[in-house]
This record gives structure tokens, C-alpha cells and sequence, in this order.
């Protein structure tokens, strides 16, 4: 199968994830749709790594997951604190930083 | 030309060896330990800080005294004495001593100065009486003598500088004494500045003298001069002359002196009549080989002393203020020894012998006319005298004698110089000699009607006084040393002049006379004929004019002539319309500039970094939906600008 594809594929995700991260208002699908970019660049950099017979790219897929796994740890807790405070899961409600 | 001083006395120069010479510096320290007492003393000196004044000028008179009589011991070519004081300056090359030189010259101006300006602090205790700034005054006075000491025993153009410097501020001080009077204020300002300007001639030819010869000394410097070009030697000649302007207020730098009468009459006698006016007329004596050197800049020197020598006189016919009008009268004197100075050899005995004799009449004019103001409640306006022959006899009798020395009445003092700068401008030869010549002739004339008006209007004529006048003779105090100074007015020329005493003396400096001493034809030369004759007609045309009942209280209007040697020939309004207002544009231009183009560029990025701030600011909304599409918008900026370095 042509690993053309699949960047194809990992672009289309992408786009789906930055439009989610854009338009959603609710934290959690935010960060889903954060998930969703961190996983097509993962799809991308292992189709290069096929596509150029190398193990950079899959290499770099492993850290990516593992600072994901990072990331959704830090993140859910801060997402779980803002809503015990504010009562809402709403990102936009959160900007006490303005001004 | 080859110098005939360099040959003389310069080269001869000796050191002191012990006695009154080794210690000529006593002559200039006395007097500035006295200003420093008194300056530093304040207050608890004001009971007897002028008689410690006194104290320092007599004293330093004696020494001058002192040390003549030790150089009148020495052989003639042995009378130039250079006394080392201490190393004042040394960095590499440029090694400068404060080092005096005792010499016939410098030794005709110190006892100039430090007597006439003793008779001058004495007459200032009963003129000042009831000033009660009278100590501040003699302080000043002590610093003037000590400065103008140091100007004239300088054996460097650097000391000399220093000393000239020293006189300019104790002119400064001295006519802005009255500094609460607006007139007095401006007047010590303006003749600070017209200072300044002759300053930098003298300054810069002292550099270039500087890396012509590596050495500012008089000595070394005119021993050199011949080797040097021509015309570096006409530029440093015209540069000396700038300086000499300056100080001596010849043309074009003598719009000061008139001003400079707002100061206290004894100063007015003092400083600007008498001793510090001369220092022109002294630099440009000093500094014979540089001219010699230079017969161009001569010219000019002469050209300057006879334009302003006519240029004072008429302006001294014009005026009505008495001190104004002797003002005038200095310029134009002043003009005639600079032309005289201006013509060589031939002429510098003759300057020198018209300075002193000046230095004693100008001064005795001026402490006469002061005794008059101080009778008649400071009114300078001659229009308001009138008949005071008979209020004020010693004055009148003092004043008198000035006066008929002043206009050459044979066998008084003036008489004697002037006669000595007619001679030698007729004797320099050729079409040059007979202009100047017939200008101080009627210079001559001149003199004699404005001094004839000044007298007549005073002493003469219907009493014009203001309503609450009330005359009345000076005390003992100013009398007396107006009664000295008449004496040396009377007598001294002849003293001086009479087998040509002072010739003889400074010849070892100035070179010697050009012919003998011939009193017969002194009195029959025709030129000497004319002059007595015009003298004569000024006297008479004055007497018509002025000796009489019909002298108006106030000026009347008068031809053009009148009216522009009131303006002091528009002196003023040259340097107002050619300097002053341009300058004033120059610095209202550069102030605008500095406000708006140079403020204007850093408040102009202050206010656009402000601005780009404040738009900036808005995109700090707080949604972070909004920052994330910025994030995205950044992040696809980067990869398309990648991509296009990339395919380029």
C-alpha cells in the first residue's frame, strides 16, 4: 500500500483535531482533539520512517506518546480543578489571566 | 627687515642674581594676598580692608621702585632679567615656567601701574565712601593691579595670557559693580564678550607661536622669528592685533569701552583710561619682531590705530555724558599710540612715552570728572554743569591741568608724546607716512575742540545745574592724588622726553632712537605748526560754541554727523544688525531644531512604540480559542515560508 496514504490520512486527522481545539467550547473535547493532532503527527512521522527506510521517525513517535501520556496527566488534573472551582468545563469561561 | 630687538636686549637676557630683582614676584603677590583677604575676610574686613588694599598697591609701588633702581645700576644691555618663579606647566614638549621678565619695558608699565593705580585707591576711599560694598570694591581693585602686573612681567605668551585674562575678569567685576543697575549689568557683559573675542585672536596666534617654535617664551620666540615664512608671521602679526582690539578697543572691537563707564568713575580712570586699555598698545610693543616680521600686519596695525584715533575723537565731540565723552577721548589716544606702535622701531619709544604721559592726564581727567559727579550728585550730563570753576577750585585747577596736556599745549606732558607719534608717522616715509601723519595732526585738532567742550561746559559758562544741586569741593582724600597725578600731567612729558630719557632707557628693548633730541626742531617742524594751529582753532571754535549763556539744558537734534557720533558712529547697530541678530536667529534656529528635530525623533519612537503597544494589547483577549488560531496561524506561516525557502 502506498505510505502516501497514509500522511494523507494523518493530514486529514490533523485537520480534524485543529478545527475541534478552534471551535470546541468543552475542555475535554479540546484536549481530545489535542490527542487527535498528537496522533497524526505520530501517523505521519512513522509512514516517513517506512517511506525513507529509517527508525528516526518511529523513534520519535515513541517520545511523542510518552509526552502525551504526560501531558493528559498534568492536563486532566488542571481540567478537573477548573471545574471543582468554576462549575464548568467551558474554556472560554476560563480567563481570570485577562487583564 | 632684520630685528633690531633681537640683536639688543633679548639676547642678553640674564638671570636674576639676588636682591630686590629676585623677588619682583612681591610686586604681584602683595597685591592678590590683599584681594584674598579681603574676598576671604568677608565682613570683619570691612573696617579696615581699604586701607589694607592701599597698603598692598603702595607696597608693591616701592618694590617696582625697589627693583628699577637696581636695574638703573646694571649696564643697559644687561637690564633684561628673566625671574624664574616656579615650573607652572610641563607635559612633553610644552614646558612653561612662571618665570618674570624684568626689563625697561615691563618696568615702564609696572610703575605705571602700580602708581597711578595707588593715587587711584587712595582718591577710591573718599569716592566710595558710602558704598557699602567699598571693601568688595578694593578687593577687586588689588586683583586688577596683580593681574595686570602679571600681564606685563610675563616673560612667556602664556603667563601674559594668564594675566590678560586676569584683567579682562577684573573688568568684568569691576563695571557690573553696580550689578543691581540693569545698564551696569549688561555693560560688564558685553564688554566680557567683545573680550572674548579678541581673546581667541590672541589664544590662536599664541598656538601657532607654539608649534611654529615649540616654545611660547618672548625670547627664544623672537630670535626664531626671521626663520620663520612670512606669512605665518602676518597671520600670528593680525591674530596679536585681534587681541590687542580687544583689550584696547580700537576698531572693530571698541563698542565696550563706552559701556564700560556705567562702572565706578575710579575704575573708569583706573582700568579703562590708563593701564588695562594700554595692554593693546603693550602686546603689540612686546611682540616688535613678529611685526618687523610682517610688514603687512604693521600696516594694518597702523590703519587700525588712526581709523579709530579719528573714530573716538569724533565720537568724544558728540557726546554729552562727561565720562562718555572722555571715553572717547581714550580711544582715540589709544588710537594714536597703536599707530604709532603699528609703525616700527621709529615708533615704540614714541607709544610707550604717549601711554604714560596718557596714563597720568586720562586718569587725572577721570578722577576730576568723578570729583565733579560726586559734587553734583552723579549727574553725568554735561549739559546740567556749568560754572564750577568757582565751586570746585582744585578740581577745576587739576581737571585744568589734564586738559591742557591732553590737547598738546607746548611743554606739558601731552604735548611732549604727541608730538614724538607726529614725528615718527611723518618720519616712516613715503605716501603711507604723510596720511597717517596729517591724521594725527588733525587727530591734534580734534582733540582740542571735544576736550575744549568737555572743559567749557563743565567749568564754564551759565550754571545749568538740576534744582537740588549742591556743589561742592571734594575732600582731601580725592584731591590729592588728583593734585599728584596733575603734576605728572604737567611735568612728566618733559621728564620723559627731554634728550629722550625714556627712549634711552627702553632702547635696549625697543631699539634706539632714530635721531638726536632736537627741541628746535621739535617747535618749528611744520608739522608741529599745524598741529598748534589746529589746536588752537579747536579751542577757539569751542570757546564760540560752548563758553557761553546759550548752551541748551537739553541735546538739540544736530546735523547727521551730530546724531551718528551720538549713535557712537553706529558702532552698535553694526554689531547688533551684523552679530547679534544673526546670532540670536542661530540659536532660536537651533533651539527649534533641538526641539523639534532632535526631540522630536525620541519622543516620535516613544509614541510609536506606545501606539503599537496599545494595538498589541488587544490581541490579549483572554479567549484561548483565540491564541490557539494564532498558534495556528503562526505554526502555518512557518511552514509555508519553509516551503517556499525550500522550492526557491
Amino acid at each position: 500500500m502506498d505510505p502516501m496514504n497514509y500522511i494523507v490520512l494523518a493530514a486529514i486527522v490533523f485537520t480534524i483535531g485543529a478545527v475541534g481545539v478552534l471551535v470546541r467550547r468543552n475542555a475535554i473535547i479540546v484536549f481530545m482533539c489535542v490527542e487527535l493532532m498528537l496522533n497524526a503527527c505520530n501517523l505521519a512521522f512513522v509512514a516517513f520512517a517506512r517511506m525513507h527506510g529509517g527508525i528516526e521517525g518511529q523513534v520519535i513517535a515513541f517520545f511523542v506518546m510518552v509526552v502525551a501520556a504526560a501531558e493528559v496527566v498534568v492536563g486532566l488534573a488542571i481540567i478537573m480543578q477548573i471545574f471543582r472551582t468554576r462549575r464548568s468545563a467551558s474554556i472560554d469561561d476560563a480567563n481570570l489571566l485577562k487583564n | 627687515m632684520t630685528s633690531t630687538l633681537a640683536a639688543g636686549g633679548y639676547a642678553a637676557t640674564t638671570a636674576a642674581d639676588g636682591g630686590v630683582l629676585s623677588y619682583a614676584w612681591l610686586m604681584i603677590a602683595l597685591p592678590l594676598l590683599g584681594a584674598a583677604v579681603l574676598l576671604l575676610g568677608g565682613k570683619r574686613t570691612n573696617a579696615w580692608g581699604h586701607w589694607l588694599a592701599i597698603a598692598a598697591a603702595l607696597s608693591s609701588f616701592v618694590w617696582a621702585v625697589l627693583s628699577l633702581g637696581q636695574l638703573l645700576g646694571r649696564a643697559p644691555e644687561e637690564r633684561s632679567v628673566t625671574v624664574h618663579v616656579y615650573q607652572w606647566i610641563k607635559v612633553g614638549t610644552f614646558d612653561i615656567d612662571l618665570s618674570l621678565l624684568i626689563d625697561p619695558l615691563s618696568m615702564t608699565f609696572a610703575l605705571l601701574i602700580t602708581g597711578v593705580g595707588s593715587l587711584i585707591h587712595i582718591y577710591s576711599v573718599g569716592y566710595m565712601a558710602h558704598d557699602e560694598n567699598r571693601r568688595r570694591f578694593f578687593a577687586y581693585l588689588n586683583l586688577f593691579v596683580a593681574a595686570m602686573l602679571v600681564l606685563v612681567l610675563a616673560d612667556n605668551y602664556a603667563v601674559l595670557f594668564l594675566g590678560w585674562e586676569g584683567v579682562g575678569l577684573a573688568s568684568y567685576l569691576l563695571i557690573g559693580f553696580w550689578q543691581h543697575k540693569p545698564a551696569a549689568a549688561v555693560a560688564a557683559k558685553k564688554a566680557f564678550l567683545i573680550n572674548r573675542v579678541g581673546d581667541i585672536g590672541l589664544l590662536v596666534s599664541i598656538m601657532l607661536l607654539f608649534t611654529t617654535f615649540g616654545t611660547v617664551t618672548f625670547h627664544p620666540v623672537f630670535e626664531s622669528v626671521d626663520g620663520a615664512g612670512r606669512g605665518l608671521m602676518t597671520a600670528v602679526g593680525l591674530l596679536l592685533l585681534l587681541g590687542a582690539c580687544g583689550k584696547s578697543a580700537q576698531l572693530p572691537l571698541q563698542a565696550w569701552l563706552l559701556d564700560a563707564m556705567e562702572g565706578p568713575t575710579p575704575v573708569s580712570a583706573l582700568i579703562h583710561a590708563a593701564t588695562m586699555v594700554t595692554a593693546g598698545v603693550y602686546l603689540i610693543v612686546r611682540s616688535g619682531p613678529i611685526f618687523e616680521a610682517a610688514p603687512t600686519a604693521q600696516l594694518v596695525v597702523t590703519i587700525v590705530g588712526a581709523a579709530t584715533l579719528l573714530a573716538g575723537a569724533i565720537i568724544g565731540c558728540a557726546k554729552d555724558d562727561i565720562k562718555k565723552a572722555l571715553a572717547g577721548s581714550t580711544m582715540s589716544q589709544i588710537g594714536y599710540m597703536t599707530l604709532a606702535a603699528g609703525l616700527g622701531p621709529i615708533g615704540y619709544a614714541a607709544a610707550i612715552a604717549h601711554l604714560v604721559t596718557h596714563g597720568f592726564f586720562k586718569a587725572g581727567l577721570f578722577l576730576g570728572a568723578g570729583s565733579v559727579m560726586h559734587a553734583m550728585n552723579d549727574e553725568v550730563d554735561m549739559r546740567r554743569y556749568g560754572g564750577l570753576r568757582t565751586v570746585m577750585p582744585v578740581t577745576f585747577a587739576t581737571f585744568g591741568v589734564g586738559y591742557l596736556a591732553i590737547i598738546g599745549v607746548p611743554f606739558l606732558s601731552g604735548w611732549w608724546t604727541k608730538e614724538g607719534i607726529i614725528q615718527a608717522a611723518f618720519d616712516s616715509g613715503g605716501l603711507t607716512g604723510q596720511i597717517l601723519g596729517w591724521v594725527t595732526v588733525l587727530g591734534a585738532g580734534l582733540t582740542a575742540f571735544y576736550m575744549s567742550r568737555i572743559m567749557f561746559l563743565t567749568f564754564f559758562g551759565t550754571k545749568r545745574w538740576a534744582k537740588d544741586a549742591n556743589p561742592h569741593e571734594s575732600p582731601a582724600v580725592m584731591t590729592v592724588p588728583m593734585i599728584i597725578l596733575a603734576i605728572g600731567s604737567a611735568a612728566l612729558g618733559a621728564v620723559l622726553v627731554v634728550n629722550y630719557t625714556l627712549a634711552n632707557f627702553l632702547a635696549p628693548v625697543v631699539g634706539a632712537p632714530a635721531h638726536e633730541f632736537d627741541l628746535v626742531h621739535m617747535l618749528t617742524s611744520p608739522y608741529s605748526l599745524a598741529a598748534l594751529v589746529l589746536m588752537i582753532v579747536g579751542v577757539a571754535y569751542a570757546w564760540v560754541r560752548y563758553a557761553n549763556d546759550k548752551v541748551p539744558v537739553t541735546a538739540p537734534k544736530g546735523n547727521f554727523i551730530t546724531v551718528a557720533a551720538r549713535e557712537e558712529l553706529y558702532g552698535n547697530a553694526i554689531n547688533e544688525g551684523l552679530f547679534m541678530r544673526p546670532g540670536q536667529q542661530l540659536t532660536r534656529a537651533t533651539v527649534a531644531f533641538d526641539d523639534h528635530g532632535v526631540d522630536g525623533v525620541v519622543t516620535g519612537i516613544a509614541r510609536s512604540v506606545r501606539a503599537a503597544s496599545e494595538n498589541l494589547r488587544l490581541t490579549q483577549t483572554g479567549f484561548a480559542r483565540s491564541y490557539a488560531l494564532t498558534m495556528l496561524f503562526g505554526a502555518a506561516v512557518v511552514v509555508v515560508t519553509t516551503l517556499g525557502v525550500n522550492l526557491a
